[in-house]
Order: structure tokens, then C-alpha cells, then sequence
């Protein structure tokens, strides 16, 4: 299982000990679900394309507004709404990085800020509008040039920071935030979690109709440990059973 | 040391085992079916299948098996040579818990191949001792297969492994591997039953004129023992198993173990050195628990945390009869380090949808034609080989997260398009090659980085040298065969990668006669240090072309064993 080592996560000495100082921030993550959300009416969602429904915004946990604007428009175009059905936008993507950002990625929460105002400057500097408010060809020719880095005041690959955290956010459990009424999986044929596989499901030809259950559907599942689950939260201290 | 006089000193007990993992959880049966007390240290906690939701955001993306308390603190860094940049993985592969990595492991449990533990002696019998690579440091092993046989065997049946036998007593069956050694028996199970994708490439590979077969796998096909069968729901890679179908030790040995009265768990004891007495002997060993220091004391100490972590208890372990580290006045500790060779890997693009979306990585097709010395190496410049190995095995977000084959761009309409049709009709196979120790690839202590307890991690340098790259391509060449054979319209070859921190990485503490060269003596105790056991991979001089944890069980029993035999002689 070594080739399981993903590429890109090793890191220098110099990283090494830069993240060793930060090691105490790390252990203070504060959990996800300990922050109380905003209260209020959701807001509609900026950045879609016209004719498209309004889709309404959950409360924020770590974004602005006005971030969560360039987010939610960025997120639109990665994975678009087209003739193949729901994108990004439907699965409400933002919405499971803007959660994350709480919890789990709260060590990217600095890269969104930067990287998100860089990129709404950088629309208007090149294309003389906010990225919301841009047409989708416009925000295409902005997001290729932050693809190839092309922008002041740009955090290291936020791209490809953005881009992961898209795909994670659209095609994750829904009991993250992302994937709603499960369109991620739907758009690429995943038939959900099931705890009993048959023979007859594994055969080439088949096609399993879709179950839309997330794994938290299933009981028996402990949820504490999903939402957390990062470094240093201290989960598996379960004690001894016997 | 100064943490010895300052520790609580706890009551003494006979053996003590640091780490109750794949080799520490089965070596603590024997023991205590014999009646010998043990405390057996386990860093993690214990975990149960209400733990294991299936979730591959959490098990697989955000590495939570492995985001425990210890391992995290302790990765290894690493550097291809003396003079290279060092680095350090972002997180260590290998989690604590009771049960260690096994509850997460993908569980194919493969017996070594009679070859594997005679390199040096069969390479020079058919090929000349020339062919041994220059700047190896490979020795055979001081026994062959036969006299590990009994040992695999036994492991099979106590923790129950699924598989077809390809050689009973000499018997060749073709349904199996025919070119493993003999067994003494069939598998205690029938194999994991096939899928539409495995039976597709099985008949490539008949029709290539190889001989496929499914590969073995402590996962039970049938209820065994008391536990049910496999649901084959696909969250077996990084994730536990839902109904403990999945044979690690927390739950067949270590909870046997536990009915005798004999086996005392403690967890959450993070082991940081072993104490020697004047003599020269292992007196116990010192832990910390929520920053509380303690000092078990113990006739007999076995190691048995991963490999790298072998090596690094007993280089901190320094003491006036060894000023090197524990176990080192030979400076063997460290030495003969490899991980597996299992890079450059191929994936495949078919033109249908394959159905993967579900089952395990253990429940596949394997072809050993390639492996091992079953094919003539006379015209190559290599020796060794590599097992060929595919496997049902998808989840959404990976799957989103495929290679595009240069068809499409990475986001986008047209990159929408291209997963939507493509998703779940890609393959990666995984391709275990024969590696071999060097002189210059070792296991030290860091110079610079610590863990928070300010001890030194273990640094890796290591690197992949001429037979493993020549080996690589020759054995990708035959995956990219089956593929076509299969009817991939696509192929994608992986690089070869470096041999960083890995599941499957041996040596440091070896297994041999020869006391200038080896850790251990041929039952697995230290050549200077006679009441120190050293259990797992790290005593394995060869890797052979599968993976090593059911090798690293037969000799933890096999040790555990000796030790009961030998009680008074090794206890003092």
C-alpha cells in the first residue's frame, strides 16, 4: 500500500519546521459543529448563470459574504450546470468549504482570503468587473489565468487548492455539506453506500439504481468522529470495551 | 535514565510486548495460552466497527485511520542518499489502535515464495553469483520455506485467511497459485469470489497463456470463527471493517489471548526507550501516558511496533553496555532497510463501465508468472520479479479525481463530460516487486527533527538502484500486455517513484546466523541482548513480490513460540 503515498505531500525541512511552529495552532482547531452558524434568512446565490434557479445559501461558518460570493462563482464554473445535469452550484460545494474551512481545512482559511481577493482584484483589474458579477467566459479567461498563476497577491496552487476542495465538495458524503441531494454522485454513476454488496452487483452490465444514502443514513455508523477527524482531535479514545 | 528515576515503577510482569499490532497481536497468543503473563503496550486505543463508517472523505482523503496520537508525531523523514534533501511525508501510513494497522490494511495475506528466502544461493546456482547485485547486502534467509511452513499455516487457521491452494504437498492445482511452495493443507476458506471486472482480466490472462488466480486475504468469504463474511461494500482500503470481517488481531487473537487471563492491555502508552540492568539484560520498559512517566518491568521484552519505529527504540535505547543504542554494538541496527518496490504502476482506460464501484482491494486477480525467479532471467539484467495484482476497488470522489488520459482538460463543461461517461471505466493495478537491502540504504536517528516528547525521528535513506528500475519496466511491460489483452484503449505508466516511508518497509533489525551482519538470531531474539525479542518485517531480509504482514505473523508466532519453549533459558 505504499503507492498510496499521495504525490505532492512531501514537504521540505524548511515546511517542516515552519509547520512544527505551528503545531499548537493545529491542536487548537476549534470543532465544526461548536461554532453556532449565523442565524438569519439565506441569501441567494451570487454568480449564477442567468435563468438558472435560485439557490439558496446556507448560513456561513468561516466565510464573508463577499468571499463566499467569489467562491460560490468559482466553484460554478470548475464544475458548471450544463446539458449534463447539476454542477458545483447544485451540490453546494461552497457550502462544504466554507464548513471545512471551520473544522477541518481551518489551515487553508488564510489561502481563501488571500486567494479569493486576489482573484476579485484580478477580475477587475483584467476584465473590469468583480468575478461574481462577470459573464461565464469572462470568469473562465480569469480562472485560467489563476490556473497558471497569472495574479498578484495569489497563495501557492490556490487553484488546484480550490479545485480539490470542489471535487471533495461535490462529490463527498452530503453529511459534509457537499453533494446535495446527491447530484455529485449521481452525475458520474456512484449507486451510494451500501453496507451488503451482492454478487449480482458486481457484475459488468449491471447498472445498480442509485440508493442516494449517505453513510450517517446508516445507524449503527458513530457520526462524532466524521465530523472532526482531524489531526490531533484526540478521536479513537474510546477506552477499553472490556 | 533520568525518566527511569523519575517513573512510576509498576509491578513486574514476564513478558511485555511494545505494540499490539499485526505481529504483537498474534505473538501475545501462544504466550498466554502458555500461561506467561504479558502487558502488551499499545500506543492507539481501541476501536470497533461502529468506528469504521463508510466514508471516504474521512478514511481516505483526510487519512483519519492514521491521524491518531502517536504515529502522527513520529513520521520518518527521508532522503534518496547521504547528500540529499531531506523531507518528511505529510502523514505516516501506519495508524495506532489495538489491532495497529491491520484494521485498516488491506488485508491480502500472502506466504512467501520458496525463492524468496534463498536469493543468494538460487540466483548463484542458475545464473552465476555475478547476478547478484553489486552494493547488495542480501542474504539468505537462515532457514527456507519449509521450516516457516507450519507457522504460516498455523497463523492461516487461528486468524482465518481465504484462498485458493495452488500446491498441497507437492499437488499442483490449477485453480491456485502454481507456483507457490507446498502447503500442508487447503486455505481454512474458499477464496473471495471474483467480480465481472476480475473475471474479465482472469480470461486475458488465460488467454495470454498465464495463470491467474485469486489471491489470498485474511478477510473471511464465509462465516468463520464466529464472525460473519465479507459484505464486499468497498471501504476496506484505509477503513476498518463493519461487521469484523476483517481478521486483525483486535479481533481473533488478541481478544483469545485476553479469555486466558494471561494478556493485561495497556493503551495509550506512548513506549520511549527499553531499560538494560548492569548485566546487560533488558530489565522493562519506560512509557508515558498523558504525560504521567512509567516503568514496566519484565523478564522478557518484545518489540513489535513497524518497522521504523524497530529501529528508533532501540538506537534511543542507549545505555552504558550498549553507548550505540540498543542492540547495536554490532551497528547493525538500521541496516538492511528497503521498502517495497511498488511504484510504476499502470492505469488502464476501458470502453465500458466495468461495475468497480464496489468491493476491496483483496478481492482480485493475480498473475505470478512474472515474480519471483518463475521465469528465466538468462537474457535479462535483473533478477527477481513482481506479482501482478487487480482489484475491485472505486469510491466517488477518487474516482472524480481520475486521470483524463490527455483527453480532456482538468475542469469544465468538457472535463464534466469526460467523467460523467469515464468514471468507472479506469483501473490501477498494484505491482509488488522483489527489492533488496544496499549498503548505503539505512535507518538513523534525525539530527534535526524531534517529536513533542524532543526525541529524535527516524530518518530514511534509501533509494531504488539499478535492479528494481530494471525490474519495474519489465513487469510493467506485462501489465500494460494484460490490460490490451483485456481491452483497455488506454494505458498510462507510472513512475517508478522513491523509496520513501511505506506500508511495507523491512529491515533495520535482520534475521540471521551471522551476528556481524544480522539483529537477530534466527528465532527473532537479539544476538547481544538475549531476553529482547524483535517482532514484524523489520527482521526480513527480502521482500519478496507480495505483501509482508502474514510472513511478519508466521515469525511472531514462531518467536512466541520459542520463547514459551525456551522459557527459562531466554527469562533468566
Amino acid at each position: 500500500m505504499g503507492k498510496a503515498r499521495k504525490a505532492g505531500t512531501l514537504l521540505t525541512r524548511r515546511e517542516l519546521l515552519k509547520q512544527a511552529g505551528l503545531a499548537g495552532a493545529a491542536a487548537a482547531i476549534v470543532p465544526a459543529g461548536a461554532i453556532a452558524p449565523a442565524h438569519g434568512a439565506p441569501a441567494p446565490v451570487a454568480g449564477q448563470a442567468p435563468g438558472a434557479a435560485a439557490i439558496a445559501r446556507e448560513p456561513l461558518e468561516a466565510l464573508t459574504t463577499a468571499e463566499a460570493d467569489v467562491l460560490e462563482a468559482i466553484c460554478a464554473r470548475l464544475i458548471p450546470s450544463d446539458g449534463n445535469g447539476p454542477g458545483a452550484a447544485e451540490a453546494r460545494a461552497a457550502h462544504y468549504i466554507d464548513r471545512a474551512l471551520a473544522g477541518f481545512l481551518a489551515p487553508s482559511r488564510q489561502a481563501y482570503a488571500a486567494g479569493l481577493a486576489a482573484i476579485d482584484r484580478h477580475a477587475v483589474t483584467s476584465r473590469g468587473a468583480a468575478f461574481s458579477r462577470l459573464g461565464p467566459a469572462d470568469q473562465d479567461a480569469v480562472l485560467k489565468d489563476i490556473e497558471a498563476g497569472k495574479a498578484d497577491g495569489l497563495p501557492s496552487n490556490f487553484f488546484g487548492l480550490v479545485r480539490t476542495h470542489t471535487i471533495q465538495g461535490t462529490f463527498c458524503d452530503p453529511f459534509y455539506g457537499g453533494n446535495a441531494n446527491f447530484v455529485g454522485w449521481d452525475l458520474i454513476g456512484y449507486p451510494g453506500v451500501r453496507t451488503i454488496v451482492t454478487p449480482d452487483e458486481q457484475r459488468i452490465g449491471v447498472t445498480l439504481t442509485p440508493n442516494h444514502k449517505s453513510a450517517y443514513d446508516y445507524v449503527m455508523f458513530n457520526k462524532a468522529t466524521a465530523r472532526a477527524g482531524g489531526p490531533d482531535d484526540g478521536h479513537g479514545n474510546h477506552g477499553d470495551p472490556a | 535514565m533520568a525518566t527511569a528515576i523519575m517513573a512510576t515503577r509498576l509491578k513486574e510482569t514476564e513478558v511485555v510486548i511494545i505494540g499490539l499490532g499485526a505481529a504483537g497481536g498474534v505473538a501475545a497468543l501462544p504466550l498466554a495460552q502458555a500461561g506467561i503473563d504479558i502487558v502488551a503496550l499499545e500506543a492507539g486505543t481501541w476501536l470497533t466497527k461502529r468506528d469504521f463508517a463508510p466514508d471516504e472523505l474521512r478514511n481516505n482523503v483526510r487519512d483519519w485511520p492514521q491521524a491518531v496520537q502517536k504515529a502522527q508525531h513520529e513520521i520518518p523523514t527521508q532522503r534518496v542518499s547521504a547528500r540529499g534533501l531531506t523531507l518528511r511525508a505529510s502523514s505516516h501510513p501506519m495508524m495506532n489502535a489495538v489491532g495497529g494497522t491491520t484494521l485498516h490494511y488491506w488485508a491480502q495475506s500472502w506466504r512467501l515464495n520458496p525463492w524468496d528466502f534463498k536469493v543468494v544461493s538460487e540466483t548463484t546456482k542458475r545464473y552465476g553469483a555475478s547476478r547478484v547485485p553489486k552494493g547488495s547486502t542480501v542474504e539468505d534467509w537462515p532457514f527456507g520455506l519449509d521450516e516457516l511452513e507450519r507457522y504460516y499455516d498455523r497463523v492461516e487457521h487461528e486468524i482465518g485467511v481465504s484462498g485458493q491452494a495452488g500446491n498441497i504437498r507437492g499437488a499442483i492445482d490449477r485453480r491456485g497459485n502454481i507456483f507457490e511452495g507446498p502447503r500442508s493443507r487447503p486455505f481454512p476458506m474458499p477464496p473471495l469470489r471474483g467480480t465481472g471486472f476480475t473475471d474479465l482480466m482472469a480470461t486475458a490472462a488465460t488467454g495470454l497463456g498465464w495463470h491467474p488466480f485469486p489471491g489470498p486475504a485474511a478477510i473471511n468469504s464465509r462465516t468463520y470463527d464466529g464472525r460473519p463474511a465479507c459484505m464486499y461494500h468497498g471501504f476496506c482500503n484505509k477503513g476498518g471493517c463493519h461487521v469484523d470481517a476483517k481478521n486483525s488481531p483486535a479481533v481473533t487473537t488478541i481478544p483469545k489471548a485476553q479469555k486466558t487471563g494471561h494478556l493485561k492491555v495497556v493503551t495509550r502508552a506512548h513506549v520511549t526507550t527499553i531499560e538494560v540492568s548492569a548485566s546487560g539484560r533488558v530489565s522493562g520498559v519506560n512509557y508515558v501516558t498523558d504525560g504521567v512517566e512509567y516503568f514496566q518491568p519484565a523478564r522478557v521484552v518484545l518489540l513489535a511496533t513497524y518497522t521504523y519505529e524497530n529501529s528508533r527504540t532501540l538506537l534511543l535505547s542507549k545505555s552504558a553496555a550498549f553507548p550505540n543504542g540498543l542492540s547495536n554494538n554490532h551497528g547493525q541496527v538500521g541496516r538492511h532497510y528497503f521498502s517495497h518496490n511498488q511504484g510504476a504502476g499502470v492505469t488502464a482506460l476501458f470502453p465500458k463501465n466495468l461495475n468497480n464501484w464496489y468491493g476491496l482491494p483483496a478481492q482480485g486477480t493475480a498473475v505470478d508468472d512474472w515474480a519471483d525467479d518463475n521465469f528465466d532471467h538468462a537474457g535479462l539484467d535483473f533478477i527477481g520479479g513482481g506479482n501482478l495484482w487487480i482489484f475491485s476497488d472505486r469510491r466517488p470522489i477518487g474516482a472524480a479525481n481520475m486521470d483524463t488520459f490527455g483527453k480532456a482538460p482538468t475542469w469544465g463543461s468538457a472535463w464534466k463530460a469526460f467523467i460523467k461517461e469515464n468514471a468507472d471505466r479506469t483501473n490501477t493495478c498494484y505491482l509488488q516487486k522483489t527489492t533488496l537491502p544496499y549498503e548505503d540504504n539505512y535507518l538513523d536517528l534525525d539530527p534535526v527533527v524531534k517529536d513533542p516528547l524532543g526525541l529524535p525521528v527516524c530518518r530514511i535513506t534509501a533509494d531504488y538502484k539499478d535492479n528494481e528500475r530494471r525490474l519495474s519496466a519489465f513487469v510493467q511491460d506485462k501489465m500494460v500486455e494484460w490490460y490490451r489483452a483485456a481491452g483497455a484503449v488506454e494505458v498510462l505508466r507510472g513512475p517508478v517513484g522513491v523509496m520513501g516511508i511505506s506500508t511495507h518497509a523491512y529491515g533495520g533489525t535482520r534475521m540471521g546466523d551471522n551476528v556481524e551482519t544480522n539483529v537477530v538470531n534466527r528465532w527473532g531474539f537479539s544476538h547481544e541482548v538475549p531476553n529482547l525479542g524483535i517482532l514484524g518485517a523489520s527482521v526480513m531480509g527480502t521482500s519478496g513480490a507480495r505483501n509482508p504482514t502474514l510472513t511478519a505473523q508466521a515469525l511472531a508466532w514462531r518467536t512466541a513460540e520459542h520463547l514459551v519453549g525456551n522459557w527459562k533459558t531466554i527469562a533468566g
